[in-house]
């Protein structure tokens, strides 16, 4: 944790509210975003329980597995899951626009420029919590290789059409959800955790009650009491008065409410089946309406309040500006997006289980690449951020002081203005260490030259010049001018090029042969749901 | 049979040399692994090797993973045989590559590698060499540093060459990434694990050597290191136990910082420990303990006695260093050192003086004032880089305390499947060397 960080978790235990811990807000946010509050079953991973979905804060819509041991049922839950989600992916697949994409021309080997289609809009899910993107990933996982009646009439247990394709949509946000800044699936506590500090730690800011409690407590109460009430409080029953946010319940839930409420479905279910005429059969049919009726009443109130705190967090980030570099992150997202959709179009395989050498150093260097950029884009949206990398040694501003005109010893003299900043920041500086300021949006690099004293620091300015002999109006800063420049980059190169997964070499175990499509995971003795 | 006192420390390391020379030249495998323990003539062995490869006819590129490590090994080459044409790929970075290899005429540099063809040797960081294409790959390469190199930089190199010599000390500080990688975990190939655990996975048949003698560790420090970080794989010192010797003019004033140099001249360790406490990472009582502490030993005029040379040299400020686990530690005690008058001695994190040989180090001990033990303070290799730089001395500073607190803490990291469990784990290491050092304890409160 940074030192900024702790200072304002300080500060928000002395004063009893979160602090900001952004100025602007740092991650996109879709117009109509689709929000996802799933449950999971205790014990039964990948068993969902149910889930309250959609783009309506007013109508979201309710999805339950009255039995989430039955295969018929969870099946059933998926085919809806798919219903919604899918046209709500598929309205951003259509409007496009022209763009240009750098490609490495397969006979020349060059870079060159493509004409290519960029979805002028994507999709973007919101989940309450991390923990809510493990579990989209997992629903993903369990349906990208399952196979319809149609596309293989065998199979013993066909899944309904469309399932395996929301496996697929679902695992690709969910590994587009891995790439740091990206939005396409977004939890809300990590966002919520980013733009403010609270008084508690980062383990308790995953729960979506609490961190919300300390950002925005009712009636101005101090965020230590309402966060308290909100992660322990339970009403005379023993429920918790603010349910987790999910997808695990809590198991006096589980225990009191869901567990007794299943078994009466059961027992419905069971006396339905066993009717022996029309009449009987009406009755019974009643009863289990009635004990579906329950389930989906005690699912909805365990995610109604979940689905409220999302819409209120995005109501809270939405209140910040948005800072200027996300719009350039967000089109990356909308290339990640269109990418998928075409992959899915050409009728590509759903994304294997594991990746090959290639492509996970591949994902690895292009998400550390990502992490640089946007740590150094924070800081230069936002002059909190800014101030958290100034008071770590990592950046300084001032204002100049002295500005000397020198040349660079070459046949051909180029401008290598001296400037002095004085500052109280204190960077790590060391010998011919390079520093950037922004210039109109482009890093100008400098280098440190020496300390003139103890808060005078003198700098060479080496490039954004221009190419003649005097620098271009504006270059470089005048006597008097603030100036913010940053020991890290502004924006970072591209990395190495990796082999074609073909010709992946001998150290990492040869290419990885034909590609085959995986087969849905194998029953065993163990799978008895 | 050979004895114990028979051991001869020249003849060990000349045998495992000729082995790894007679693979790498005549071997049927297409790589071999070289484990070198800290100041065991890695450097040495790369630049012969290099040599024999050269003479041999075979074209040789030479994969280093810092810049600084490919100046240094030139600047070798050159030493070792000034008539051997070299190339020197390099970044087009301003000041690419060590100003000193402007004075040898027999080193080609270029930022091409088109411009370097039919040198009989070339070298280059990995980071460089990933960019590098070719038609017909080298017949030979060194890997140097191979331990700290990441498997996905060995990956976008690796068709570069057909046989390859992997060098390495894999008890250093592994390689890392900063964002998330446990999805890839457990893979062979995992891209942020170390280039020799994937080449070894995939090519479990490749010699591997050890190099079995450290020239640079005293006989006081080897067999500490050698248990607490090689368990299975020990190495000897070169030296035996009267062949070093530090002295000092001045004697001592009684003072805590002066009463650990002491200990530490006369049986190469000394804990200098502070009063049990937690503080911020940049404690200040134990920043300005570490910075008297080398204060004290320049001014107490000492002098290193070795098998280097008959007279005893000079202790002077550039044959001390401090090291730290953090960066803003390092810079509190630059800050403290020049504070004191002493701003010529290096002082870095361990990351930074991997590879680097001092007499005398004064090390911040990473979990000292610390109230939890992270996998970042636990890791093996910043412990083993930080205790093994020393030729003759090793000042740890440290606030009482860190043996309860790492029983207080046990290892909490998710156990992945199929990853290969590292021996000894930092908890161990720790408690090794914490018990070794409870020994030459020197109690102060400043």
């Amino acid at each position: 944790m940074s030192l900024i960080s702790t200072l304002a978790r300080l500060e928000a235990v002395a004063t009893g509210h979160a602090q900001p811990a952004a100025t602007v807000r740092h991650r996109h946010l879709s117009d109509r975003p689709l929000v996802f509050v799933p449950l999971t079953t205790a014990g039964e991973a990948g068993a969902p329980l149910g889930a309250l979905l959609g783009t309506d804060r007013d109508a979201p819509r309710l999805l339950v597995v009255p039995q989430p041991r039955d295969r018929d049922l969870r099946f059933a839950f998926l085919a809806e899951l798919a219903d919604v989600v899918l046209p709500y992916v598929d309205g951003y697949a259509e409007a496009v626009e022209a763009a240009e994409r750098t490609e490495t021309d397969p006979e020349t080997g060059k870079r060159v420029k493509v004409e290519a289609e960029l979805c002028a809009d994507a999709p973007q899910l919101i989940v309450p919590s991390r923990a809510g993107i493990d579990f989209v990933r997992l629903l993903g996982r369990s349906m990208r290789f399952r196979r319809t009646a149609e596309q293989d009439p065998e199979t013993p247990y066909p899944a309904p059409p469309r399932v395996p394709l929301l496996g697929r949509w679902l695992t690709h946000v969910g590994e587009r959800a891995r790439v740091p800044g990206s939005a396409l699936l977004l939890a809300m506590t990590d966002v919520l955790a980013r733009h403010w500090a609270t008084g508690q730690s980062s383990l308790e800011d995953q729960h979506l009650g609490a961190l919300l409690a300390w950002i925005a407590p009712p009636d101005d109460e101090p965020g230590t009491e309402a966060a308290l009430r909100a992660e322990l409080a339970r009403d005379a029953q023993g429920q918790l008065l603010c349910p987790p946010a999910g997808p695990a319940t809590d198991p006096a839930f589980d225990n009191r409410l869901l567990a007794p409420a299943i078994e009466r479905y059961d027992r419905a279910r069971t006396a339905f089946a066993a009717a022996e005429d029309g009449l009987e059969a009406d009755d019974r049919l009643g009863a289990l309406t009635a004990a579906e009726r329950e389930i989906r009443d005690l699912v909805l109130s365990r995610t109604l309040p979940t689905w409220q705190k999302v819409w209120q967090g995005l109501d809270l980030l939405r209140a910040l500006p948005a800072g200027a570099h996300i719009e350039e992150r967000w089109t990356r997202d909308r290339w990640s997006f269109t990418g998928h959709r075409d992959r899915i179009t050409a009728g590509e395989p759903p994304q294997p289980r594991r990746d090959d050498a290639v492509t996970a150093a591949g994902k690895l260097a292009a998400r550390e690449r990502e992490q640089a950029r946007l740590e150094a884009q924070e800081a230069l949206d936002d002059p909190l951020v800014m101030a958290g990398r100034r008071l770590s040694g990592e950046a300084f501003a001032g204002e100049v002081t002295d500005v000397v005109m020198a040349y660079s010893e070459s046949r051909r003299p180029s401008p290598r203005p001296l400037i002095t900043v004085r500052t109280g920041d204190r960077p790590h500086l060391a010998e011919r260490v390079r520093v950037y300021r922004s210039l109109s949006g482009k890093p100008q690099a400098a280098e440190f030259v020496e300390r003139a004293g103890d808060d005078l620091i003198v700098l060479r300015i080496v490039d954004k010049m221009g190419r003649g002999k005097t620098p271009e109006e504006g270059s470089v800063p005048d006597k008097g001018d603030p100036v913010c420049f940053t020991l890290f980059e502004h924006e970072q190169r591209g990395g190495a090029k990796l082999p074609d997964p073909e010709q992946t070499p001998w150290t990492h175990g040869g290419p990885p042969g034909e590609a085959v499509l995986p087969e849905a995971d194998p029953m065993t003795a163990e799978d008895l749901l | 049979m050979t004895t114990q006192a028979a051991f001869d420390p020249g003849a060990a390391a000349a045998r495992a040399t000729d082995a790894i020379l007679a693979d790498t030249l005549h071997g049927a495998h297409r790589g071999v692994v070289v484990d070198s323990p800290p100041g065991a003539g890695k450097s040495t062995l790369v630049v012969r090797a290099a040599l024999e490869l050269a003479d041999a006819g075979r074209p040789l590129m030479v994969v280093a993973q810092t810049n600084a490590q490919v100046d240094d090994l030139v600047l070798r080459l050159a030493e070792k045989k000034p008539g051997l044409p070299v190339g020197r790929l390099h970044s087009s970075d301003t000041d690419p590559y060590d100003k000193a290899l402007d004075d040898l005429p027999q080193v080609r540099k270029s930022a091409k590698a088109a411009d370097l063809t039919g040198l009989p040797v070339v070298i280059s960081t990995a980071a460089k060499w990933a960019h590098v294409k070719v038609d017909e790959p080298w017949r030979h390469a060194i890997v140097d540093e191979a331990y700290q190199m990441r498997s996905d930089a060995l990956l976008a190199v690796a068709g570069l060459f057909e046989r390859a010599l992997f060098v390495g000390d894999p008890g250093q500080l592994d390689p890392f990434a900063i964002v998330g990688s446990e999805q890839w975990a457990g893979l062979t190939y995992d891209p942020s694990g170390s280039a020799v655990t994937t080449l070894l996975a995939h090519n479990p048949e490749l010699p591997q050597h050890r190099l079995p003698v450290s020239w640079r560790l005293p006989a006081s420090a080897a067999p500490l290191v050698s248990d607490a970080f090689y368990p299975y794989t020990p190495f000897r010192s070169g030296t035996g136990h009267g062949d070093r010797r530090l002295a000092f003019a001045v004697p001592s004033d009684g003072s805590g910082p002066d009463r650990v140099i002491d200990e530490a001249a006369e049986s190469g360790w000394g804990l200098l420990e502070l009063p049990a406490r937690r503080t911020p990472r940049t404690d200040p009582e134990a920043v300005r303990a570490v910075a008297t502490v080398v204060r004290r030993l320049l001014d107490r005029g000492g002098a290193a006695t070795s098998e280097r040379s008959d007279a005893p040299a000079p202790l002077t400020a550039d044959r001390i260093a401090v090291g730290t686990a953090h960066r803003d530690q390092a810079a509190a005690v630059r800050a403290a050192l020049v504070d004191l008058g002493v701003p010529e001695v290096t002082v870095d994190t361990a990351n930074r003086l991997q590879g680097r040989e001092y007499d005398v180090t004064v090390v911040l001990h990473p979990l000292s004032g610390r109230p939890d033990a992270t996998a970042f303070h636990l890791e093996t290799g910043r412990l083993c880089v930080l205790t093994s730089r020393h030729r003759h001395a090793c000042v740890v500073v440290c606030r009482a305390g860190v043996s309860n607190l790492l029983d207080d803490y046990p290892s909490t990291e998710p156990v992945q499947l199929g990853t290969v469990v590292k021996f000894p784990d930092g908890w161990e290491a720790n408690h090794a060397v914490l018990a070794h050092l409870a020994e030459r304890r020197v109690v102060w409160r400043p």
